[in-house]
């Protein structure tokens, strides 16, 4: 139980992860795909921070003065730092994801996978 | 240590420039072409100066902003570096010459967008190839990614479709390596390629940097198209625009290939994934298979830009092969492989864009008499195509023969039959062309009813037949006849290209 409990976070990562990755694959319609994606991308981002984060931590910010640094007290900023990039990256992705869905719908007038296959053939 | 400022020059000049051509689009739009071969030559100039150093002085750093490693980025480029970096950047300028020509004439208008997501795409691959950082890594893996995705999507009917599914299987693999990153990050706390190595040995029984070697692996695989995630490959290589997989095709799976020498080498200890784990035996099933199944779906083909793309995934079948064996021969067969596949692939495509620019066909049954509409071109080609089968003098024969070398020595032989027999099946695909292409008389001297040839051909087909083929415009056949005297010249010189440089890049002890 605590195995579960104690580190709820990275369950629920994988549960998003899991979500979004079976809606990539097992889904026919091209947006559910695409939120598929963005959930399964979010999922990445919740594991990083966690990743990051500490229990009873603060922000690592050294106060003016400060001696002795204990590395105890502040939380590591650096996952956080690269899910900034990732998130500009995921965004851009999604961007010219919807840019594409577009140029789909205005050739075949649909977004069923299924339909545009037979349209293909 | 030696510093030089030639490793962000090779990425700066591009990416900088990519944006200069969006701006010069607006004001002049003669002005874009000369830009975007600007800096492209500027990449090829940066990465034979750093080769050059490499070559003389040892590895050159490269601290970006001064922050010294592992703290901050480092660019760190070695032989296996400089040497991949050179191909990508000297690939890519040929094929940015050859695209001036069907560029302009594909998309009136437009063309400075489009050189400007061909220049961020040549960025992106050699931002992968020359940086020291895995999360940076994934950065310059993303870049080359979505100009990839965009530049697929403006080709022909069908192709938004299947940029579309690339990204979407390009999406996974990409989150799979930064997941990889993450879990070594929260083993190590460390991002930088150099230190990761120095800190990864004292850590192989932990299971989460079995996790991370895992997701690593599976995301650079879909990256680089190995079988059996190659799915996306087929469909966006063939309806992407003839100059665009003239350049993604040779060069991104082969980056890819790097990426994935890089992390087995040189982040992980080259012992891991030979001992530890069995990767090697993995890479190796997976190689040999893929190598028969492109072999096999690309005699299926009609197409003729479908089929190399069919052959592209037995190209990488090879590397992962040669990979697999984890012996300096094999090794030295992957490496060689970069090389060569990269030069062979690009002047394949090139050569169908050629064909297609000038109204050719692309179905191979209608190749016929084209040996004399187009001799230079297709002498190109039969160059390139004997590569591949790999004939010597041609550079294919080469790396082959050190991947069977490698099988050899670790006594695979049933690998060493796939290598065998693949070479077998690749003569089959490509002597079928030429003999279409060389001896059979042009269906138009023979007066055959084109629509009994190809019923579903439809109209479009029959009218390109009576355009005029002749030789393609000088900036479209220079880049092929220096591609193909490239297929020759380094075949001929491979093993001063072993001796000297790739030598070097394997680790000693191997």
């Amino acid at each position: 139980m605590e195995f579960i409990i104690g580190k709820y976070n990275y369950w629920i990562y994988i549960c998003l992860m899991m979500i979004g990755f079976y809606a990539m694959i097992g889904k026919r319609n091209l947006v559910k795909k695409l939120i598929g994606m963005n959930i399964f991308q979010t999922s990445i981002i919740l594991f990083f921070v966690s990743t990051g984060s500490k229990k009873g931590a603060t922000i690592p910010i050294v106060e003016h003065g400060a001696r002795a640094v204990e590395a105890v007290r502040y939380i590591n900023p650096l996952p956080h730092v690269l899910m900034l990039t990732a998130i500009v990256v995921m965004v851009s992705t999604f961007g010219v994801a919807l840019a594409l869905l577009m140029m789909i719908y205005r050739r075949y007038h649909t977004l069923e996978e299924d339909e545009i296959l037979g349209f293909r053939k | 240590m030696i510093s030089s400022p030639f490793p962000v020059l090779i990425i700066v000049v591009p990416l900088i420039s990519a944006f200069l051509i969006v701006i010069a689009g607006l004001i002049k739009k003669s002005l874009c072409y000369p830009l975007m071969i600007l800096s492209l030559s500027a990449s090829v100039l940066s990465s034979l100066a750093i080769l050059n150093d490499v070559l003389s002085h040892g590895t050159v750093h490269y601290r970006l902003g001064g922050w010294p490693p592992p703290w901050g980025i480092e660019y760190v480029i070695d032989h296996l570096n400089a040497f991949v970096a050179l191909i990508v950047s000297a690939i890519s300028l040929l094929i940015g010459i050859s695209a001036k020509r069907m560029v302009e004439r594909d998309f009136p208008g437009k063309s400075a967008y489009v050189y400007c997501l061909f220049v961020l795409q040549v960025t992106g691959l050699l931002g992968i190839v020359v940086t020291g950082d895995v999360f940076n890594l994934y950065v310059f893996l993303e870049i080359a990614s979505i100009a990839g995705y965009a530049l697929i999507a403006i080709g022909e009917d069908g192709a938004p479709f299947a940029s579309f599914n690339y990204m979407i299987y390009g999406t996974i693999g990409a989150c799979f390596y930064l997941l990889g990153v993450g879990y070594l990050y929260i083993v190590t706390g460390s991002l930088n390629m150099a230190d990761l190595s120095k800190l990864l040995p004292g850590l192989q029984s932990s299971k989460v940097v079995l996790m991370a070697f895992a997701f690593l692996m599976v995301g650079i695989a879909v990256k680089m198209a190995l079988f059996p995630l190659h799915v996306w490959l087929p469909d966006a290589y063939t309806y992407a625009p003839s100059p665009v997989s003239a350049l993604v095709a040779p060069l991104t799976t082969k980056v890819g290939a790097y990426v994935m020498i890089r992390i087995l080498l040189t982040v992980f200890p080259p012992s891991f994934f030979i001992e530890t784990v069995p990767a090697a035996l993995l890479l190796r099933w997976l190689g040999g298979f893929a190598v028969l199944f492109g072999c096999i779906f690309a005699l299926a083909q009609t197409d003729f830009k479908r089929m190399l793309g069919y052959v592209l995934i037995a190209e990488i079948g090879y590397i992962a092969l040669g990979i697999g064996f984890g012996n300096r021969n094999g090794l030295t067969g992957s490496i060689l492989h970069i090389l060569n596949d990269g030069l062979m692939m690009a002047s394949l495509f090139l050569i169908v864009g050629a064909i297609t620019y000038k109204g050719g066909p692309r179905k191979m049954a209608r190749f016929t008499g084209l040996h004399g509409k187009m001799p230079l071109t297709m002498a190109a080609f039969v160059v390139s195509a004997l590569s591949v089968v790999g004939i010597p003098p041609t550079c294919g024969f080469f790396s082959k023969w050190y991947l069977v070398l490698g099988g050899i020595d670790s006594k695979q032989w049933l690998f060493v039959a796939v290598l065998l027999a693949s070479s077998l099946l690749n003569a089959i695909l490509f002597f079928r062309v030429i003999e279409k292409a060389y001896f059979e008389p042009s269906m138009d001297e023979q007066g055959v009813d084109r629509k009994a040839l190809n019923p579903t051909g439809g109209q479009q087909n029959i009218l390109s037949n009576k355009v005029k083929i002749d030789e393609a415009p000088l900036t479209i056949l220079i880049p092929i006849l220096i591609m193909a005297a490239g297929v020759l010249s380094v075949g001929l010189l491979s093993g001063r290209i072993v001796s000297g440089i790739i030598r070097f890049a394997i680790p000693a002890h191997f």
